[in-house]
């Protein structure tokens, strides 16, 4: 059994999760900017203020005591520095206060396996979608290797940055999708490179549009423009690797139109669609809480001083010794 | 009839009997995608058929071995069908001598393309083709023209990148001779090396 915690951006999560995979808790608090984008500063007070409340109300959900815990996992990167660093704070305290383990878990491995446990698919390639990565992961040689990713900015940014811009209130994707329902097609660049992808002069260009065109159209034609480059990367991951099936994880994998182009494609090429539910698809604690038990089970052992925080963290630096 | 020879991501590739030229030629079409909106999918289709018979055309004017282009019409290109060995294969399995002379022709040939501008966006040894002692270079599909040094740059950058998951026992003989090679015939060789050597070292989440 085991206690996470999650926070490398704008959420503070606490999950506690069986080792036969059985979530008995996942609570968390988000932190969200009045106007702008994450300042880290608030985000980090935001932080320590919830943490007491988050692990007290995970603890009540899985009717446990703290003392019932007997691993502390915690998202040591990538992420925003000050939020990493609060997360370790709080873990490594845990860790020497209770006296047990700790292991220190990369957080897009995380989405990876929360996804995998709750949508419930052995090897897949997995799309990877947030406000801060848009990643095309496939396992080969012990690894989780990037198949293709952004050359700029995320997705999930990349709709952001157009709300704001067109005045929509943080977070942007939900209310961009639901304007696209209602809009027709208008073109925009269109940027693949091999396996990259690049958003930001998508970006660029739909703002600029915002001055001539109808808000709707500029919805709709950006979420299927950017959707349509991630799927043909997706596409080409498959058809390269010959996997079976295909993941949609991380907090954009919540939108309806990705996961139908995904799913689409899949059918087209024979494959299976798996998408991670929602409550499990933006930042959570029970993914970190998951992984680390993974590592822990596999005989993953970490000491104190070896739970360094790692911003730059890519998932190709770890050893999946939990996987064949 | 159809013999269809490959099942790409985002093209088929099959072989048909062409009466005008009385010979079997490559047809490669570029298929529907349901996941696309109908407007943006015959966008794609058609921009990427047209661009890359324009690659290929203008590679092939320069000097480059590329097939040669019979028609480009809608979604389908008509062109050679080049029949030999992959260099995927043949560079490991040769030996020194021949690695070194096929390595060195690979850098000729992408300078070549790199000095006209052209820039073949798929640089990997499964795109090149030995027949009759030349190297043929297949698939511009994700090709495009180009005056910039960053974007020749990232070609490279990609031809090592594959270089180093196929062929890495060889990497650095192998890399050494296509330098040579590329700086043969391009004047601006040392101006591009150093751009990859800048993207090379800027990858998301590495050690700087």
């Amino acid at each position: 059994m085991k206690v996470p915690h999650l926070n490398s951006g704008n959420t503070f999560g606490v999950g506690i999760v069986r080792d036969n995979g059985e979530i008995l808790a996942n609570t968390r608090s988000i932190y969200t900017p009045e106007k702008g984008g994450i300042v880290p500063r608030e985000a980090v007070a935001h932080h320590s203020e919830k943490a007491k409340e988050i692990v007290e109300k995970s603890l009540q959900e899985a009717k446990l005591k703290l003392a019932d815990i007997d691993l502390i996992s915690f998202a040591a990167g990538p992420g925003l520095l000050p939020c990493l660093r609060i997360g370790a704070v709080i873990a490594r305290t845990l860790a020497l206060r209770l006296d047990k383990p700790i292991m220190a878990v990369n957080h897009m491995i995380g989405h990876v396996e929360i996804g995998k446990l709750t949508a419930g698919c052995k090897d897949a390639v997995v799309l990877y979608v947030s406000g801060g990565n848009s990643l095309v992961l496939t396992f080969t040689g012990g690894r989780y290797r990037e198949f293709g990713s952004t050359q700029d900015i995320a997705i999930g940014n990349a709709l952001d940055m157009f709300a704001r811009e067109a005045g929509l209130k943080h977070p942007g994707g939900p209310k961009i999708e639901q304007l696209a329902k209602k809009g027709s097609w208008i073109s925009l660049p269109y940027v693949v490179k091999g396996c990259d992808l690049s958003f930001s002069g998508i970006v660029t260009d739909a703002i600029k549009k915002l001055k001539t065109e109808k808000l709707e159209d500029i919805c709709f034609s950006l979420q299927e423009t950017c959707f349509s480059m991630l799927t043909e990367v997706v596409e080409r991951a498959v058809a390269h690797t010959d996997k079976e099936e295909v993941l949609l994880t991380g907090g954009v994998a919540a939108n309806k139109r990705l996961q139908e182009m995904l799913s689409i494609m899949c059918k087209e090429r024979g494959a299976k669609f798996h998408v991670v539910p929602a409550e499990y698809s933006g930042d959570n604690g029970a993914m970190i809480a998951w992984t680390g038990l993974l590592a822990y089970k596999s005989g993953q052992r970490q000491k104190i001083e070896d739970t360094e925080i790692n911003r730059f963290w890519r998932t190709d630096q770890v050893d999946v010794t939990w996987l064949k | 009839m159809v013999e269809i020879i490959k099942r790409g991501a985002e093209a088929i590739l099959y072989l048909i009997f062409d009466k005008t030229f009385s010979k079997k030629v490559l047809v490669k079409e570029r298929i529907k995608k349901g996941y696309r909106i109908p407007e943006l999918d015959e966008e794609i289709r058609k921009s990427r058929t047209r661009r890359e018979a324009r690659l290929i055309n203008e590679a092939r004017r320069v000097g480059v071995a590329v097939p040669r282009i019979f028609s480009a019409v809608g979604y389908k290109i008509e062109m050679d069908f080049i029949k030999g060995q992959r260099l995927k294969e043949l560079l490991n399995e040769t030996n020194d001598v021949q690695r070194a002379q096929l390595a060195n022709q690979i850098g000729e040939a992408v300078g070549v393309l790199h000095k006209n501008e052209i820039v073949h966006g798929d640089l990997t040894t499964s795109n090149m083709i030995l027949k009759d002692n030349k190297v043929y270079f297949i698939d511009f599909g994700l090709g495009q023209f180009s005056k910039r040094v960053e974007d020749m740059g990232i070609d490279l950058a990609v031809l090592k990148q594959a270089l180093s998951s196929t062929h890495f026992m060889y990497l650095n003989k192998i890399w050494e001779n296509i330098i040579k090679g590329y700086k043969n015939t391009n004047t601006n060789a040392n101006t591009i090396l150093e751009c990859l050597d800048k993207i090379e070292r800027r990858g998301r989440y590495i050690k700087r």
